[in-house]
């Protein structure tokens, strides 16, 4: 919520309390009933209002748009609360401006219709990045104070060392390679669920983001993240000469990071 | 005479250091390079007005907004996944171009060259380590990144193509991870290398074609180490620099991280 500053403050109050006066230093001059004089309708615009509604029940012969405008403003403006609000358009030369319309809210600009609870990014969010950065940091640091990067002799293209694995994260192909063609496994497979994952947003229609609205999304995935897991795991620490299956725990670990 | 003097107070070390400050801060200098309003003018109290402005008149406004939800700074929500993923690729940065001064992609020299890095220069294993143990961190961030996203439904509507670019910077991070794999040009990285790019070359119609062009020929030579040093460190990571901004820039047009749930 915005706040408003003092002094307008302070200008509203004096031209509430000049309203207030008005009626009682001029009582004389209040001919019309209480709801006209409230009204801030120069007196020309509600003599042609009050024709314009005296002629509306008789046939129409006279009644133009701009009457019907006036009498719509005259509705509208009696509508306000009775002796309130700032007066609007009281200039020098009397009262020069109608209301010609409202516009409501929403109606041009987008209004929010609930208000977004909403904090500081700084500190909020940037004292929380800068203490997960720096346990990010110091998590690297640390391990690589004491595990070092392999290093293993210098590369000979006629050595096959035995088993040749690829980096980790595509171990899960490599693992496919044992049970499919060559063409399913290293193209086909990896293929379809790359272009499914692109296609996620656009395949699921389901408009919720509840975790018990997406029971099917939710377990499709997570199958799909285990299927992979697995495999990456299997081709990982289960696979030694050969790329045959062992027990790391049997014959020893064959994988290198 | 002396009266006079002592009346004056003699200015004390502390005043001194203040007036300096005050003629530095007051300076054109200083004044040219903080916008006005920044916190390094005006000094900084807290109040709602400086919260914002430790924002709006710093570069991290190309980032953040000056406010974002309540539930969006929640750690149990994100886990900073996405953050840490960014932090790292940082890290990965600058650790990398220590790493360069002491590197030359050529066959005869790369081996000897991390060796000796290893061995001989100040904070070169150490260094070394990091680059390799946060490169497969970064993987993992990313990658749990895309599961904490998929789990909250992020990828929802609006921010379907948002989802699109996060899979094409998982797809760079994987990239720029294996390209920087054959660098050492040990047995390890060769034939890992091997074994990744004979899978590719079983890509019908352009497999064997983009092999070839990957590797500087038929197999895995002095043109493949020269090949993807200038993948790892120049091109991979322009593009997925490119990739990052439009990420970024997406998620506040998109009117901030999803939820709640």
């Amino acid at each position: 919520m915005t706040e408003i500053p003092e002094h307008l403050l302070k200008r509203a109050a004096a031209a509430r309390d000049k309203a207030k006066e008005e009626p009682a230093a001029e009582p004389a001059a209040a001919e019309e009933p209480a709801a006209a004089s409230d009204s801030r309708i120069p007196e020309h615009l509600l003599q042609r209002s009050k024709a314009a509604k005296s002629a509306k029940d008789a046939p129409e012969a006279e009644s133009g748009g701009s009457v019907a405008v006036a009498d719509k403003v005259g509705a509208v403006v009696a509508a306000e609360p009775a002796g309130g609000g700032v007066p609007i358009g009281g200039g020098p030369g009397g009262h020069t401006q109608r209301l010609l319309t409202v516009v409501k809210s929403g109606t041009i600009q987008d209004v929010k219709a609930t208000p977004v609870d909403k904090v500081h990014t700084w500190p909020h969010l940037l004292a929380a990045e800068f203490v997960a950065a720096l346990a990010c940091t110091a998590l690297v640091f640390v391990f690589s104070i004491f595990v070092h990067a392999p290093l293993l002799e210098l590369a000979n293209t006629n050595q096959t060392p035995n088993p040749s694995k690829a980096p980790w994260y595509f171990l899960g192909l490599q693992e496919l390679l044992v049970y499919f063609h060559p063409m399913v496994a290293g193209v086909t497979l990896p293929g379809v669920g790359l272009i499914a994952l692109i296609l996620t947003p656009y395949l699921d229609r389901n408009p919720s983001n509840k975790p018990e609205d997406r029971k099917f999304a939710t377990s499709l995935q997570t199958v799909h993240i285990m299927f992979w897991a697995v495999l990456v795991i299997i081709g990982s620490f289960f696979r030694g000469p050969g790329f045959n299956f062992v027990f790391p725990w049997v014959e020893g670990l064959f994988f290198e990071l | 005479m002396s009266k006079i003097i002592d009346d004056k107070p003699k200015p004390t070390l502390g005043d001194r250091a203040k007036d300096a400050m005050d003629g530095v801060q007051g300076s054109q200098a200083w004044s040219s390079i903080f916008r006005p309003g920044s916190i390094f003018r005006k000094g900084y109290t807290d109040s709602p007005r400086n919260r914002s402005y430790v924002i709006m008149n710093s570069v991290l406004y190309h980032l953040h907004p000056v406010k974002v939800k309540r539930h969006a700074v929640k750690v149990s929500y994100t886990l900073c996944l996405g953050g840490l993923s960014f932090f790292l690729f940082i890290l990965l940065t600058v650790t990398g171009i220590f790493l360069m001064f002491f590197y030359r992609p050529e066959t005869t020299a790369a081996w000897d060259d991390i060796n000796n890095l290893q061995t001989s220069v100040t904070f070169g294993l150490l260094v070394r380590n990091m680059h390799r143990w946060g490169a497969h961190l970064m993987v993992l961030a990313v990658f749990l990144h895309m599961a904490r996203v998929f789990y909250h439904g992020a990828y929802k509507p609006p921010r379907e193509f948002n989802w699109v670019i996060g899979v094409i910077l998982l797809m760079l991070t994987l990239l720029l991870s294996f390209t920087g794999y054959l660098l050492p040009w040990d047995q390890l990285a060769l034939w890992a290398v091997t074994v990744g790019t004979n899978m590719m070359g079983y890509t019908p119609v352009f497999g064997q074609e983009v092999r070839f062009v990957l590797l500087g020929g038929a197999e895995i030579g002095a043109e493949t180490l020269l090949r993807w040093y200038v993948l790892h460190v120049l091109f991979l990571p322009f593009v997925i620099v490119i990739f990052m901004a439009i990420h970024f820039w997406r998620v506040r047009k998109d009117g901030g991280i999803s939820g709640p749930l």
